[in-house]
């Protein structure tokens, strides 16, 4: 798969629900940091083809979160747009040839204090879907790890976890499981 | 060995395409006794959509394996109440039990279904029930009737009148369902194009608790059944996870990150009251809440490898529960308390283990490479879970005592996250 074209819809969904944050956040202006809206978000509808009034019945809600975006940390001429450090099995140790690449988003993060970055790790489809989740996540950490030693503050980063839900499916070989090893990087706003 | 397959048609024409696909069930093995049954057709007007009660009934008294459903056709007899039975017919079938019954229209757009279990061998009654519903809810009152059946025969505690939920992905577009306990009548709860996981049911069956990726991130939302309301319960800076009701439904544990590893916190239901309940640099995460509300057992690598482990509710030193094994995770206790279901890594392979809690004591109970998200029976007698067949993702559900074996799968799509659901009332 094309991971420019990956990233730029990861980046455009960010867009998207920071678009949607703000929406909802201005007429809440004073609600405390860190609790959340209790309303379902825009981007649902409810019940639109809810049938028959059953003991059984359950009420139906669609979601559609699709959305494109680019930016200037997609030019794939510069080092940024590398946004992809790969594991090894079981591991969360970042191997010595990411340094260049974490360095170079270190410098933009320091450069760029309204940047915001999402790390998103990853794991292959061994193990249970939360374990995995968690597995993911400790991949991320590691990489804002290297970055905080290179001066960023958490505050400029998030660290998310798609687990194995993002893995290709049915590996054979080394080479596919290698592949779903990663933490992505990606930027709230370019 | 006996080996079935039950097709269950849906009338698709009912149904949008592709989300309420049917789902296939197929059964292996059995007990060691299986009682041999007769349930005769109800007496019941003939209509489309309208399944035969005792079609419902009798496949699932098949599923249990605790039954040989005999074959009726064969016989001249065909009582609708008991004063029609003719028992040397019966006898000579060799059932020791059978049920007969009726499905008639009354005042109101509503049905009276009338039923009665039958001792062949002694010919005395051994249950009679009588149900005023409505048209809709003829298949759970079919449920209901199997569950008398099983209950009056094999002296356990009802398992058909119950949903479960599940996952499927199908053209990548994900959608969490909820069906019948034989895999028909699903319904759709909530449907995205980013993935779904880790449904779990309040402890009345109202509501669904599941974690959405539709931010792009995990984020724990719960959503009511009945009217489709969305709460969302957990949205913090990193991964929101894991959710498991508390016993009496007032507090949910999940799993939150922030800027590091995952925790187990508590929160109320409303999503007040947030409340952190482990505390350490290791990973902890797929909370599940012991009977009495005291404990929350979770995975952990605190250890190393990850095990299980128990924190008292409010927090507190953790223990270690597990010991057999190098890689035990995803608890879930049986109905009574006494044993405990997880995923085991048995050299590369996951499968699904049952142990013991007096005795630590474990026996694995599935077969497959890739099983996961175990889930009990509200009886406890048979444990859902996720298995991966011809690369793709079924459902199976094995036994308590490892006999008997069941796999469902949906032609054509992915299905995986399987919860079964409370009794219903």
């Amino acid at each position: 798969m094309n991971k420019t074209i990956l990233n730029k819809k990861l980046l455009g969904g960010l867009l998207l629900a920071l678009v949607l944050t703000a929406c909802k956040s201005t007429p809440m202006a004073n609600k405390p940091a860190g609790v959340e809206d209790k309303s379902p978000t825009s981007s649902a509808t409810t019940g639109a083809d809810a049938n028959g009034a059953d003991t059984s019945g359950v009420k139906e809600v669609t979601i559609d979160s699709n959305a494109t975006g680019s930016g200037a940390l997609n030019d794939p001429n510069n080092i940024l747009s590398k946004r992809n450090v790969y594991f090894d099995y079981d591991s969360d140790a970042i191997k010595a040839e990411y340094r260049p690449l974490i360095e170079a988003h270190a410098k933009y993060l320091l450069s760029h204090d309204s940047a915001k970055m999402v790390l998103q790790g990853n794991t292959d489809e061994r193990g249970t879907r939360e374990y995995n989740l968690s597995l993911g996540q400790r991949r991320s950490v590691a990489v804002k790890q290297a970055l905080n030693q290179l001066g960023v503050q958490d505050k400029q980063i998030e660290t998310v976890s798609y687990g194995e839900e993002k893995a290709t499916q049915s590996c054979a070989d080394e080479t596919c499981y290698q592949a779903n090893r990663r933490v992505d990087i990606a930027y709230e706003r370019e | 060995m006996m080996q079935i397959r039950l097709v269950l048609l849906l009338s698709l024409f009912l149904m949008p395409l592709l989300s309420r696909a049917e789902l296939t069930i197929e059964i292996s093995g059995g007990g060691a006794q299986q009682i041999p049954i007769a349930i005769v057709p109800f007496g019941q007007a003939a209509k489309p959509n309208q399944e035969n009660l005792s079609n419902i009934i009798n496949a699932d008294l098949r599923r249990s394996g605790m039954f040989r459903v005999l074959e009726t056709r064969g016989v001249a007899n065909q009582p609708t109440d008991v004063s029609q039975i003719k028992f040397p017919e019966w006898t000579s079938l060799q059932a020791q039990a059978m049920a007969v019954g009726t499905v008639q229209p009354i005042a109101g757009n509503r049905l009276k279904v009338t039923f009665a279990l039958v001792d062949v061998l002694k010919q005395n009654q051994l249950a009679g029930m009588e149900y005023n519903i409505t048209p809709n809810q003829l298949r759970l009152t079919a449920h209901k009737i199997a569950d008398v059946i099983y209950q009056k025969l094999t002296g356990e505690s009802a398992i058909f009148a119950s949903r479960i939920a599940y996952i499927t992905k199908v053209n990548k577009r994900y959608a969490l369902q909820v069906a019948d306990v034989d895999g028909v009548n699903p319904q759709t709860v909530v449907s995205s194009n980013e993935p779904i996981i880790s449904p779990a049911w309040s402890p009345d069956g109202t509501k669904l608790a599941y974690v959405s990726f539709e931010k792009k991130k995990p984020i724990v939302f719960v959503q009511s059944l009945t009217t489709g309301q969305r709460l969302t319960l957990a949205n913090f800076k990193g991964n929101n996870s894991a959710p498991a009701w508390s016993p009496d439904g007032s507090k949910l544990a999940i799993v939150l990150t922030y800027g590091a590893n995952s925790q187990i916190y508590t929160i109320n239901s409303d999503g007040t009251g947030l409340k952190p309940v482990t505390k350490s640099s290791a990973i902890d995460t797929e909370p599940t809440w012991s009977h009495d509300g005291r404990w929350i057992y979770f995975s952990s690598d605190r250890g190393g490898k990850p095990q299980i482990y128990k924190v008292g509710a409010s927090g507190g030193e953790a223990q270690r529960v597990t010991f057999d094994g190098a890689y035990n995770v995803s608890p879930r206790f049986s109905p009574d308390g006494k044993s405990l279901a997880m995923i085991r890594n048995d050299g590369g392979k996951f499968r699904v283990a049952m142990q013991d809690l007096a005795s630590g004591q474990v026996q694995l109970l599935s077969d497959g490479s890739q099983d996961e998200s175990p889930s009990f029976a509200p009886n406890g007698k048979m444990i859902l879970y996720a298995t991966r067949s011809g690369g793709r993702g079924a459902l199976a559900a094995v036994s308590s005592d490892g006999r008997v074996k069941q796999r469902l799968s949906e032609a054509g799509g992915d299905i995986r996250e399987p919860a079964w659901g409370p009794l219903l009332n």
